[in-house]
């Protein structure tokens, strides 16, 4: 499979999805320009974290007009599939490629600090790998990270099974302190309807290498590539 | 009149002091030009002889220090100082002060602070992977400190956050002596290729230079000017002269500066940092030798009706002024304009090492170069002992009251805000961007390890100024020995050190004889612990109302992990560890924060330091780490043993874990407990391991002594405290918070 990773001149973690992907996992990646209209062949794309275009008006709000963009929207229409990271999330919501918004974390301040998250669905390329109610340590760090969505569309997500990751404490309950931003319902990530484009604001790639503290990272990468390979596996045999 | 007349008024004396300049340094002008100088002249000379930008008064002081050792591959002089890693890979490293602007407006002043020192390092061909900040302040009773506290954080972050460099530690002290004067100063440490590290040298006449990066304001004009005087109730009025940050500019500029060091144009590169597009067109010539010729109007202006003057003296952020070789002007402009920034030609190399500048074709500067910097005055101030220090020195442990409750005062001391747990701070910043980052803020020194090979690099700020107070000698020593026994605690082996240096005016000379105190005491410890030193930045004139700061020396410390698998961090780790203490404590309060927190004072001298022993017992630390015996380690200082014993079990992120620890020495309980006695350590090793540990302590001289034992839901020291370590973890980690509310 391919993976593509998505650069706006502003992006800071494309280097670390990059790396995961290629060095920890041995995966095929390649950075994508924002200029550039997308080329064909890839089988997954990762917007990443960052600041997109400085992201002074309203994170993600410009790059969701960029040239890459238009060829994202087209990918996921086809059933591609599209993983946004933090930034990566915010600039989804943006282009209406998943449903809510991400909006300023209710302290008011910027937040980085390592969370627990519960993997609530296990029917997604995103979360195969994991069993449902099991734990993840990772990284959380933005300042508009607090996930909002009305009555009807929260209703609509829980229906649908569409929230993949809630904050939970270190039992995997949910406790006041474990949502870092004052996300609704805990949310700490979402899916669409068609289960292909995934958003999360903890960062899986900065949590890949025992060495950085957790390894639950890998759990979403190597859940997509089992998917891909999987697609694959039926498209020759179909 | 022609169009240069109408931007030079005429120069009266008040013209030339509000400049800066005294009478003698201009007459100094007045003889290297053989003439008088024009306004825009004047502005010229008063920057590049700032304080700031000239190091007049510290220059003679700063020679000592040792700067050589064998793994400097550049010292002091460049933009940043570099160190060799090996694997042919550099480190390049810098601290910088941007105390004034913070004060002034918080929020942009440490902002630019961080973008000013990422540019140092990025200029130099290496990708800024790492950030320190080292924060002062007033107390907490003072009703500004707040307000400036929470505008520092939130510019730091805001700044370093968005450029994608993580902020990895750093150190917060609070004391009245910072009440009108807060200190910022801000560390960054970037990777280049040993092969490819690039200097600010205006080399080959006939290359063009190229104006990269953020158009020109009128933002900043006399900031290294401000920077070099001290504050007064009119400083707010100086609001306009703080710049402000465009941080994804900066991002823009860092990346289309690194795609462009890949490629065969650049000849010579730097930061428009202060004193702008003067300083570091100037200070390119005089490194290679050269002479610059500059055009003006040719520099992008984001206002109408700049003069040059304005256009000179401006500074105005994220911008770079870059040597090319002749004929990739296109190449230049390409990279950068796939990073959607200017980069235009301003000017070229010339002959004759002049400084000129034109406007419109006709000359408004014609100054030679050494004029602007080796023909800075160098002064050697006069330099006294403060009347009094004799009775600031006097401590009588007599009249000291022991206090009854030493649980009391463990509470006490966790929640002062020296001590206290500075997650509130630290978690505003990104420390997990770039994936490298193995031991996170709240350690004794933060740890990242280096992609693509085994090792990894630590890092630490340290300086205690109420030590300097005391006395300047020792406290230069001990913050060179506490940065690198910070280093030692995690397992890193030192390459150098970076300083920033903030004093009050040099024109005091108590204040003088702090700094030459200082340096002393800084050159020893360099010297004793084999430390050089690669860079650095001198602060001046940070008094307000003639009030001085306490001498704050801030040594930022870079140290070589070979195997960064194997670095430790303080926290106890399982019940039954052995506690052993390296090193020796001794009946000393004299600065101690226990002594100012409980009663008081400030007083005394500082703690004994013999670098014979600070040498033993860090080596000891060291190879005990590298061999795989540690456990956890720990350095002691403020707030003495306890409170190091207290760090030990409620430091880290995972659970407490309580201690039981028998004394035996013979002294006061305070003393023994909350004394600062240097050149100790905490360690915690499996009881396997005790006779390892032992043979190694007694090849290296270091005094060693098991204390106690991992274990249970109390800290006890026997027969003197005990209390739960939830109770503990609670105090210390809400304390800050708790004040900010």
């Amino acid at each position: 499979m391919r993976w593509g990773v998505i650069v706006f001149p502003g992006s800071c973690d494309e280097q670390d999805v990059y790396d995961c992907l290629k060095h920890v996992l041995k995966q095929d990646v390649e950075f994508l320009w924002h200029r550039d209209n997308l080329k064909n062949g890839f089988d997954c794309l990762v917007l990443p974290g960052g600041f997109s275009y400085g992201d002074y008006l309203r994170a993600g709000a410009m790059a969701r007009f960029s040239p890459v963009m238009r060829g994202v929207v087209e990918f996921a229409a086809r059933g591609g599939l599209v993983l946004g990271i933090c930034n990566g999330f915010q600039i989804l919501c943006e282009a209406g490629l998943l449903p809510g918004v991400l909006t300023r974390n209710s302290s008011l301040q910027f937040v980085c600090r390592q969370v627990y998250l519960r993997l609530e669905e296990t029917d997604t390329p995103f979360t195969s790998a994991g069993k449902k109610g099991q734990l993840l340590k990772l990284p959380v760090k933005h300042g508009e990270g607090c996930y909002y969505a009305d009555p009807d569309t929260l209703e609509r997500l829980r229906h649908n099974r569409q929230i993949l990751f809630r904050y939970v404490d270190g039992r995997g309950k949910n406790a006041p302190g474990a949502n870092p931003n004052g996300s609704i319902d805990d949310i700490a990530g979402v899916c669409n309807e068609g289960r292909n484009v995934f958003g999360l604001m903890p960062h899986p790639e900065d949590a890949a290498e025992k060495i950085l503290g957790s390894e639950d990272g890998l759990k979403i990468f190597s859940s997509i590539a089992a998917a891909c390979e999987k697609r694959e596996r039926e498209v020759r045999v179909g | 009149m022609s169009q240069a007349e109408r931007f030079q008024p005429s120069l009266t004396p008040e013209v030339i002091a509000s400049h800066g300049l005294t009478q003698d340094e201009y007459q100094r002008i007045v003889k290297l030009l053989g003439r008088e100088p024009n306004y825009t002249e004047l502005g010229v000379f008063s920057v590049m002889w700032s304080e700031h930008c000239s190091y007049k008064s510290s220059r003679r002081w700063l020679k000592s220090l040792p700067t050589d050792g064998p793994a400097v591959l550049q010292g002091p002089g460049e933009n940043a100082g570099i160190v060799d890693i090996g694997d042919g890979l550099a480190a390049v490293f810098k601290i910088e002060s941007h105390n004034h602007p913070s004060f002034i407006e918080p929020y942009q002043g440490a902002a630019t602070g961080v973008g000013g020192i990422l540019r140092d390092v990025f200029t130099m061909g290496a990708r800024p992977i790492a950030s320190l900040n080292s924060l002062r302040f007033g107390a907490f009773d003072d009703p500004r400190t707040r307000y400036l506290l929470c505008g520092v954080v939130a510019g730091i972050g805001g700044y370093g956050n968005c450029v994608g460099v993580p902020t990895v530690g750093g150190e917060l002290f609070f004391d009245e002596c910072y009440n009108s004067n807060i200190l910022v100063n801000a560390f960054t440490l970037g990777i280049a290729k040993k092969k490819r590290i690039f200097k600010g040298r205006a080399k080959g006449v006939g290359n063009p230079l190229i104006y990269v990066g953020a158009k020109t304001g009128r933002d900043g004009i006399h900031g290294a000017t401000m920077a070099s005087e001290a504050f007064s109730e009119a400083t707010e009025k100086r609001r306009p002269t703080v710049q402000v940050g465009d941080p994804f500019t900066e991002k823009l500029l860092l990346e289309a500066c690194l795609e462009l060091m890949e490629k065969d144009c650049l000849v010579g590169i730097q930061d428009m940092g202060a004193a702008g597009l003067t300083s570091s067109s100037a200070e390119m010539a005089a490194r290679a030798g050269t002479g610059v010729e500059l055009e003006l109007s040719l520099v992008p202006l984001r206002e109408q009706g700049m003069t040059p003057y304005e256009i000179l003296l401006s500074e105005s952020q994220e911008r770079m002024l870059l040597v090319a070789r002749k004929g990739s002007e296109d190449e230049v402009k390409r990279v950068f304009g796939r990073w959607d920034l200017d980069a235009v030609v301003v000017g070229q190399v010339s002959r004759g090492r002049l400084f000129r500048a034109l406007f419109h074709g006709e000359e408004v500067v014609r100054i030679p170069v050494e004029a602007l910097t080796s023909g800075a005055p160098v002064y050697n101030r006069p330099v006294e002992r403060p009347e009094g220090h004799d009775e600031v020195q006097r401590l009588d442990l007599s009249k000291v009251r022991e206090p009854e409750d030493l649980g009391a005062v463990l509470r006490t001391l966790l929640d002062s805000p020296n001590i206290a747990s500075k997650e509130w701070v630290y978690r505003q910043y990104d420390h997990f961007v770039r994936s490298n980052t193995v031991v996170a803020p709240g350690a004794d020194a933060a740890v990242i390890r280096i992609k693509g090979t085994e090792k990894g690099l630590a890092l630490t700020a340290d300086g205690n100024s109420r030590y300097c107070y005391l006395d300047p000698y020792v406290g230069g020593v001990l913050a060179v020995a506490e940065a690198a026994r910070n280093l030692a605690s995690v397992g890193a082996r030192p390459l150098g050190l970076t300083d920033c240096l903030n004093f009050g005016s040099p024109e005091k000379p108590e204040v003088m004889w702090q700094f030459s105190q200082v340096i002393q005491g800084m050159r020893d410890g360099c010297v004793g612990l084999g430390v050089p030193v690669v860079s650095g930045n001198v602060s001046f004139y940070n008094e307000t109302d003639g009030r001085p700061i306490h001498p704050t020396p801030v040594v930022a410390m870079v140290g070589l992990l070979l195997r960064v698998a194997r670095c430790v961090t303080p926290w106890f780790k399982s019940p039954g560890d052995l506690v052993v203490l390296l090193g020796r404590t001794r009946e000393e309060l004299g600065g101690s924060e226990y002594l100012k927190v409980v009663h008081g004072l400030v007083r005394g001298t500082p703690p004994w330091i013999d670098l014979k022993l600070e040498r033993a017992v860090q080596q000891c630390c060291l190879r005990a780490i590298e061999r795989g015996i540690v456990r956890s380690a720990h350095d002691v200082s403020q707030g003495g043993l306890a409170v190091a014993l207290a760090e030990c079990s409620i430091g880290g992120t995972e659970r407490a874990m309580g201690a039981r620890i028998e004394t035996q020495e013979m002294m006061r309980a305070d003393a023994l407990l909350f004394g600062e006695s240097q050149s100790r350590i905490v360690v915690s090793i499996k009881e396997r391991d005790l006779g390892r540990l032992k043979e190694i302590a007694a090849r290296e001289g270091a005094p060693l002594r098991v204390i106690g034992v991992v274990g249970g839901t109390r800290l006890i020291i026997q027969p003197l405290i005990q209390v739960p370590v939830e109770e503990l973890k609670s105090i210390w980690s809400s304390s800050l918070e708790r004040r900010l509310k």
